[in-house]
Parts: C-alpha cells; structure tokens; sequence
C-alpha cells in the first residue's frame, strides 16, 4: 500500500513562549524545531503500516527551506521519501495551506498511483486550525475522520478509534481516505544512527508552490493571555505538612 | 435576512455543556449584530424525538428557530452526512455567522462544511465584534497564546474555544419553532461510519470528569513510584493524570497524559506531584478550580498557577498525605 504523512515544522516551546517585536510571530531565536506532536505520531503509523503491509510510505510539508531537517527527521525513521513545499517563511492560512498540499498530492498520484492512506495531525500545535486534513479530503473527494487514536487496515478498509466520554468510537471507511490522528496512537521511535545517516543521503522533492490568494483568518497580532497569577499558600515543607495538607483537603471538601 | 447560526449538540436528552458554551457566545453575536439566533440539531434513528424536545427547549437561550435535521443517512454518526444536514441550513439562509462548539464532532463538522462551501473557518473563538470587518480572538498553543485576526467570509465559519466563555444559561418555558430539515445525504457522506462504540475497560474514574485529579511528571523518577500516586487516588476517589513526559518514558499510558496533546481537566482540585509546569501541561490543567503542587523546587513554573504548596520529595510527601487521610476517614 502508499501511505502519506503531512507534517508541520512548529518551534519547541519551553516554560514560555516569547513573540517578536511586532507582535507577529514567535520569537524562534532560541528554539529548536520539531515536527508538530500529533504529525510525529501520524509518521511513526505510516512507518508501521508499511512496515506490517509492505508498500511505499512518503511525507509532505509546507514550510521554509528549514523544514527539510524534520523531513529528514521522518526519512531517518523509515519514510521513503520526502516532499518539501518550499515557502519563504510568511503565515499561509488554512485554506492556502490545503490548496498547495492537495495540488501536490494530486502530481504525486498522477506520476505513481494514488495513496491509499493520507495520515495527518489532528490539528497543528502552533495555529491549530483543525481544517488542513479535512479540507484537503474535500478536495479529493475521500472520506476522513480525525481525532484518531487507534487504526487498523484491513484489506480496503480502515478501522479507527476516536475517544469519546466512557468509551470509543469505533469508525469504518474505505481506502483511499483521510484519518487525522492524535498522540497516544503509538509512541513515536528514536531515529537510529545508520538511519540518520541513509536520511542525509536522500534527494528531497523540492517546490515553490505559488502563495494562493488568502482566505483568512488573517493574522493581525498574537498577544500573550494575561493570567491571574494565583496566591500560594504553602502548606508546610516535607511530609510533616501531611495533617495541614488533610486539614485543607476537608475544608474544600475533598476528603 | 441576517443573523447568527449556531450548531447544538445534545447529550442525555439536553444541550450538552460546550454547546451551552456556543450559545452563550452566538447569543451574544445576535445581540451585537441586532440580528436573530437560529440554531441547528441534528438527530437520526431513535434520537429525533428527544431532539425534537431539545430543539423547542431553545428557545430558552434565546433561539427563534431551531433547525431540526433528520431523515435516512443519520442512524449512526457519519460526519460528511451530519455535515451535508448543516451546509443545507447554512444555505437556507444568509447568516453572517456559523457558530459551534469546539468539540471533536462539531469542529470537524463544521470543517467540512466550511470545506464544501469554499468558506475559511477559524477554530477555538474566543471573542468576536461583528462589523464591517469581523475582528476576531482565537486561541493558538491550545490557548498558551491569542492571536488577534480578521475573519472574512459569507458565512463567517467559527468554532468556540472550550471552557473560555460562560455557559448560557436557559429561561424557562421559552420555546423556539421547530423548522424539520431533510438531511441531503448521499452515499459518499457515509464512507466514514461510526459502526460501533467500545465501552472503556476498567472504568474508573475518566480523568476530563473527575472532581479531584492526582498527576505526576517528571520528578515522581520511575514507572513504579507512580503506584503511591495510585494509592493517594484511590482514598481521594480521584484519576490519576501524567505529564507528557511520563508518557514517553513508557511509564504511564498515553490515555493518562494531561496538557496540549492529551486530555484537559477541569478538576475542584489538581495535585501536581513532581511537575515542573511547562505550558503544554497547563493549558491541560488551566480549569481546574485550585491546584496543590508538590515539588523539591519552589522556583519551577507550576508555583504560579498553584493555591497551595508543599515544599518536599513527592517519594515522602505523597505517602504521608495518604496514610494522613487513611487516619482521619478511618477516625470518622
């Protein structure tokens, strides 16, 4: 089987996310990039699946030239091979981010067959927008589910899980479709050293798409949200705080 | 005519609570924009008539009509079906907005819809000012940081952000009219079925509903000294939750895993044991009504959203508070 993966580059945050002078953007001066968490574990299935099927697995972003290191970073764990939708670094909305993936699926599917399973985030940690994966399922006309946390093929059909209050969801759709995962369907694995090594030899596929016409929401600034810093009362230090911490633990009628 | 939509689901025969949320949020729009509030509910199979009492009871919140889609198609939950019922409303009339809440169902929903009718969507809406240019607040990091933009379209498509804007409350007695809407559903619209539902193994208490949560990170040091999160648990009645580093170390399973990419609470009590406080597990534990941190270091982030504190070793803290309630409830 052929199995995609799209992914998103998005900076890792720490304690505190800082924004540039304008107000625009994150200020990435000292953070280090990773894949999305929901698009690593999106990767980690395509691999496995491959891995249980046999087949051929690819992984697609948009982003900047930069965005080759967590292709790479999917190449390393087994991805076949990558595709780069090359930008200059500026905010594409969801509906420009969709167009541009879903004109680049459809000159892979010409060139090589279709791919039976497109695997994406359940939405981006940056933006979250939670539209990507299905917008471009949309366009091509494939069924699609999204907060997945259990998936198994089974000839033309997948089988997927989705957590709801007590319980799952259980979800049937036919191949080709679109299923949007979360963290938690499989623990993501390290890339080996020979693994890295065979990445850094793999040819990226490489293009510009052109910056479709916006659809919004069009960004004006971010703001940090003003929180109300809570009073702490400390109850003691070491276990000797014990009967305080009960004391308290009554009186908000917990115990 | 003009107005604001909003999309209602029902949970036990009511409005469940994010759609409350949703039309607290669209009320307010109607008002702003001196438009009406119309809502839409959508019910298959055995579902219609409790949904037919729901969709009246709207107009309690403030609903002149209440888009009730049903028909073949909608036994079981098909999300390209629920959202081909909501895009036949949508273009029913000329509403200025689509509002619905942000849960799993209704923002993908309302995804496709906004995919079907070529339309941007903004997800998890915080604030909104209808004008001649609709300025919007949305939440990205799960609500770490704001962005401000400007959201265009006819409609205006919008998911509300969990837990940040107040339930509406009903009026009693008011009463919205019914309108029945055949849902168009073709067979593409349920490729992708529900087909069954698994009951969760080892019930327990779910951990986004539990009053008290017990969590543990990084400093709890092991898989194995997370059994003394159990216990404390145990004698509180609480769920246990974990950092995301506890979850890929391997020592606690995903379905545990509270922040960001895991599970939001919304606990009367958090007990933070060993958890620094990143933003991706705050934003997790942002509702809960007070948390008490356990940690060696009063410099670490979580002190800042904490009630209460204790400064120690969670290895000799956690028990001691345990074996302190086991005393006391076992005094009576």
């Amino acid at each position: 089987m052929r199995i995609l993966a799209l992914v998103k580059r998005v900076p890792a945050t720490g304690g505190r996310i800082g924004l540039t002078d304008d107000g625009r953007a994150i200020d990435t001066r000292y953070l280090g990039f990773v894949v999305s968490p929901h698009e690593e574990c999106a990767v980690e299935e395509a691999v496995r699946l491959i891995e249980a099927n046999g087949g051929e697995s690819a992984v697609m972003t948009l982003g900047p030239a930069e965005a080759a290191d967590q292709l790479r970073d999917a190449l390393a764990i087994g991805v076949d091979r990558a595709v780069l939708l090359e930008t200059d670094g500026s905010d594409w909305d969801p509906m420009a981010t969709s167009a541009a993936l879903t004109e680049a699926i459809r000159r892979l599917e010409a060139a090589d067959g279709p791919f039976d399973l497109i695997l994406v985030g359940n939405e981006s940690a940056d933006s979250g927008g939670y539209q990507v994966g299905i917008r471009v399922a949309v366009a091509l006309d494939r069924p699609v589910v999204t907060g997945i946390k259990a998936l198994e093929i089974d000839g033309g059909t997948a089988r997927a899980r989705r957590q709801v209050s007590g319980g799952w969801d259980v979800f049937e759709l036919p191949l080709p479709a679109v299923v949007g995962v979360r963290e938690g369907i499989n623990l993501p694995r390290y890339p080996s050293v020979p693994g890295r090594l065979r990445a850094k030899k793999k040819e990226i596929d490489t293009t510009s798409p052109e910056h479709a016409s916006a659809g919004g929401p069009t960004l004006d600034r971010l703001k940090l949200p003003v929180e109300q810093e809570a009073q702490v009362e400390i109850l003691g230090n070491g276990p000797e705080a014990a009967p305080r911490v009960v004391e308290v633990l009554r009186e908000i009628g917990v115990v | 005519m003009s107005g604001i939509l909003v999309f209602v689901e029902t949970a036990d025969g009511s409005v469940d609570r994010l759609s409350a949320e949703a039309l607290g949020f669209a009320a307010g729009l109607a008002k702003a924009s001196a438009g009406a509030l119309d809502a839409v509910v959508v019910a298959g199979g055995e579902e219609v008539a409790s949904a037919e009492s729901v969709a009246a009871g709207l107009g309690g919140y403030g609903v002149a009509t209440a888009h009730l889609v049903t028909g073949d198609g909608l036994q079981a939950y098909a999300p390209a079906a629920w959202a081909a019922g909501v895009a036949a409303v949508v273009a029913t009339g000329s509403y200025d907005a689509v509002v619905a809440p942000g849960s799993d169902r209704a923002t993908e929903i309302l995804a496709q819809v906004a995919a079907r009718t070529g339309q941007p969507m903004a997800a998890n809406v915080v604030s909104a000012e209808p004008g001649g240019q609709w300025r919007i607040t949305r939440q990205r990091w799960a609500g770490s940081l704001l962005e401000d933009a400007v959201l265009d379209g006819a409609p205006r498509f919008m998911t509300v952000a969990p837990h940040a804007v107040a339930a509406l409350e009903p009026v009693a007695g008011g009463q919205a009219t019914v309108a029945r809407v055949a849902a168009p559903v073709t067979d593409a619209d349920l490729r992708a079925r529900v087909v069954g539902r698994d009951v969760a193994a080892g019930a327990g208490v779910s951990l986004a509903d539990a009053k008290v949560v017990v969590g543990g990170g990084r400093g709890m040091g092991s898989a194995e000294a997370f059994a003394m999160l159990d216990d404390l648990a145990s004698v509180l009645g609480a769920a246990v939750g974990v950092s995301r580093v506890a979850t890929s170390l391997g020592w606690r399973p995903h379905a545990q895993q509270i922040g960001q990419t895991g599970t939001r609470i919304a606990p009367d009590l958090y007990i933070a044991c060993g958890i620094s406080g990143a933003i991706q597990h705050i934003v997790g534990a942002k509702a809960a009504k007070r948390i008490l941190v356990i940690n060696t270091d009063p410099e670490a982030p979580i002190f800042r959203r904490a009630s209460y504190a204790v400064i120690g070793d969670v290895h000799a803290v956690v028990p001691a508070i345990t074996a302190e309630v086991r005393r006391v409830k076992g005094g009576g």
